[in-house]
């Protein structure tokens, strides 16, 4: 099989999707640049998974209009069970397919200079802020196909900045609903905590329809000024006909935290990047990362934290369950850069396979250019013990929920240190919901 | 409730191809305990792994049944749910699921989905159940087993018993590594269950716990078979002469299971 290389729009095309939009000159060039090479970039490279034949580039329609919600009684039972409902200052965005549908921002917040707003009118009207950090230092337009492309043909996606010493008490929420197989989703999310900042984002994506060759490609870039603090949630739950390629990078000044608390649930084949360049002395970052798959979906999750600066910490753990014929690759990478002394990279990956068909495999790698650092990984790949299973249905517990009983506990570890209380509930109910 | 009987003719098992189990009978009812005595090697907890259904034991011959019904054509939750009760030797280690968790999940198997035990009756049963074993509290949200001392996986092991209420219950050296404090808590536990519903098959090296928890029959194992049942007098000659009467008076030289 090979599929279809040529994009599906050529410059004209991104000319006038950008002017409709009413974007500065700045980004109608800078999406002008990446589609050229997006012509002539490579996909990026998933190790130890060939996705030379994936779907990445060909979708039914870059544009599609959604009608907004007016309130947030209208939004489908799948999203309302997301959010507070009964919180009535809260911060939230929900955009649907690509269209902005509701958003709210609390006063206080609004007061303190949070920006919070959907990424087009964040172009128009923060366009200096935006283009200081839009794929500047996080990520770069260049650095592969999917990079590329996401550059030219961003179609969504938030913006938010937090001002310096301004620390946020509550998450800010973003929804991303897919409820139209048509849509094609090239969201971009850029967080911007300047010095001394503290804040929790937390997003989802969920569909609500199936798709039969759904596109959706993803940056997330985080900003971390000199001792700032970002938590950054995702559960994403996007269904099995769409191919996702995520990649939620940061990058931190002196003393910044970044820590990320990712749920990843989608039922279609998945390319997933984490990053984070510890760039600043003293910084730090945290990933904690759970993954059910199922079906026969393909996924592959790299975890990276590339230790720059003196005294940096970098921490991956995580879990995944593997049912049917569902396969999964773990790449967990620390890499100590020369000059990054005292630093301490550690990383942690375990997968469970709860059938003969399904596939995990762990790979941690570390990369050390630097003597005067520590290290340390552990790995581990395997089935259901029989045992545990005779046990629990000793107990008068069926296979099946034996088999419910032992992922949960798998993926409880990881879950329960989620940094965000929000993340956790719903991680649990969306497990729930795939391992039933 | 009504007392059951749980009955085992000429039971034959292999693992890995090897036969250990040489024609076992058995009859256990309810109201009546019974003590499996033997040295080590000679079957006894091949026997029990066989009620449950162990996965790596495979029964060659014979029969086990509960009130008639056919245990061995049941997968090991059926089992359970039919009333049978295994304390293991060695418990399984599950991370993750709390001890709670898992209880409420075991009795709720029993129940009809929409009659599943309410959260207060349940809590207010394991905290009741806990104080009499010696427990401490916290361990409901430990997870199940993990790092738990040989003791605690005993005692959890007959929170269990107590908290399911089988109808027979096989206890597979309960009594191993245990403290004579311990000892007694968990007999305590045992005793509690003595009923015309419940019938206990106690598996044991030692005579000590039948110090503790009176049996009506003993048997003794010897090459996977019983060779020599009587009443609770029979584990008291034992504990004073140890095996090697009974090795004479039926003619046996080694009572391991030889190949």
């Amino acid at each position: 099989m090979t599929v279809e290389t040529n994009l599906p729009v050529d410059r004209e095309y991104i000319r006038s999707f950008s002017a409709e939009k009413g974007e500065g000159q700045w980004l109608a060039d800078l999406r002008l640049a990446a589609l050229e090479k997006a012509e002539e970039l490579p996909l990026p490279k998933a190790d130890k998974t060939k996705i030379t034949n994936w779907n990445f580039t060909q979708f039914p329609s870059h544009t599609v209009t959604s009608e907004p919600f007016s309130s947030l009684e209208e939004l489908p039972e799948e999203v309302k069970t997301l959010i507070n409902m009964e919180e009535a200052n809260k911060t939230l965005y929900i955009q649907r397919n690509q269209t902005p549908a509701f958003l709210s921002i609390s006063e206080e917040l609004a007061g303190q200079g949070v920006i919070f707003t959907d990424i087009a009118t964040a172009v128009r009207e923060h366009s200096d802020l935006v283009q200081k950090y839009f794929m500047t230092s996080a990520v770069q337009p260049d650095e592969h196909k999917l990079t590329a492309l996401h550059a030219a043909l961003m179609n969504g996606g938030a913006f938010l900045y937090v001002p310096k010493n301004v620390e946020v008490k509550e998450p800010i929420q973003a929804v991303y609903l897919q409820d139209n197989s048509e849509a094609a989703l090239f969201n971009h999310v850029l967080v911007v905590a300047d010095d001394n900042s503290a804040v929790t984002y937390v997003e989802n994506y969920v569909s609500t329809v199936a798709a039969e060759s759904g596109v959706v490609n993803i940056v997330a870039e985080v900003v971390a000024g000199t001792n700032a603090k970002v938590v950054y949630g995702a559960v994403d739950n996007l269904a099995s006909g769409t191919t996702t390629y995520v990649n939620r990078r940061g990058v931190t000044g002196r003393d910044a935290r970044i820590e990320w608390a990712l749920g990843m649930m989608n039922d279609g084949d998945t390319v997933s990047e984490n990053v984070t360049n510890l760039i600043g002395d003293g910084s730090f970052a945290d990933t904690k990362q759970v993954v059910v798959g199922r079906g026969s979906q393909s996924q592959n999750f790299t975890t990276k934290v590339v230790h720059f600066g003196k005294h940096t910490e970098g921490y991956i753990l995580k879990h995944g369950v593997m049912k049917d014929a569902a396969k999964s690759i773990f790449n967990g990478i620390g890499k100590i850069e020369h000059g990054a002394s005292k630093s301490n990279a550690e990383q942690e990956s375990r997968v469970l396979m709860l059938s003969e068909k399904a596939r995990g495999d762990a790979n941690p790698i570390l990369l050390i250019d630097e003597d005067d650092v520590t290290a340390g990984h552990a790995a581990s790949v395997g089935r259901v013990d029989p045992l545990q299973l005779y046990y629990l249905m000793s107990r008068g517990i069926s296979r099946h929920e034996a088999e419910r009983l032992i992922i949960h506990g798998f993926l409880a570890p990881v879950v329960e240190k989620m940094p965000i209380e929000g993340v956790k509930q719903q991680l649990t109910r969306v497990i729930e919901r795939k391992v039933r | 409730m009504t007392a059951s009987t749980l009955t085992i003719k000429d039971l034959h098992v292999s693992i890995d191809g090897k036969e250990i189990l040489k024609g076992v009978n058995l009859e256990i009812k309810g109201g009546e305990f019974h003590a499996i005595m033997g040295p080590n090697g000679t079957g006894k907890s091949t026997l029990s792994a066989a009620i449950m259904g162990h996965p790596k034991y495979e029964v060659t011959q014979g029969s086990i049944e509960l009130d008639g019904e056919n245990v061995l054509d049941m997968e090991v939750d059926e089992r359970a749910r039919a009333g049978l009760f295994l304390a293991m030797q060695y418990p399984s280690e599950i991370s993750g699921v709390t001890n709670a968790d898992f209880l409420r999940s075991a009795i709720n198997s029993r129940r009809e989905e929409g009659d599943e035990i309410s959260l207060m009756k349940f809590i207010r049963e394991m905290d009741a159940k806990m104080d009499l074993l010696e427990m401490d509290q916290d361990m409901a949200q430990r997870y199940l087993n993990e790092g738990f001392s040989g003791g605690e996986k005993k005692r959890n092991e007959i929170l269990q018993l107590t908290m399911i209420k089988p109808k027979i219950a096989i206890l597979d050296e309960i009594d191993s590594g245990l403290d004579i404090d311990a000892l007694k808590v968990v007999a305590k536990g045992i005793n509690e269950m003595r009923s015309e519903d419940f019938g206990c098959l106690m598996i044991t090296h030692y005579q000590r716990l039948l110090n503790y928890i009176t049996p009506d029959v003993v048997h003794v194992m010897m090459q996977g078979r019983v060779v020599k049942s009587g009443g609770a007098e029979l584990a008291q000659r034992l504990e004073a002469e140890g095996y090697d009467w009974i090795k004479q008076e039926l003619g046996i030289e080694d009572e391991t299971v030889s190949q």
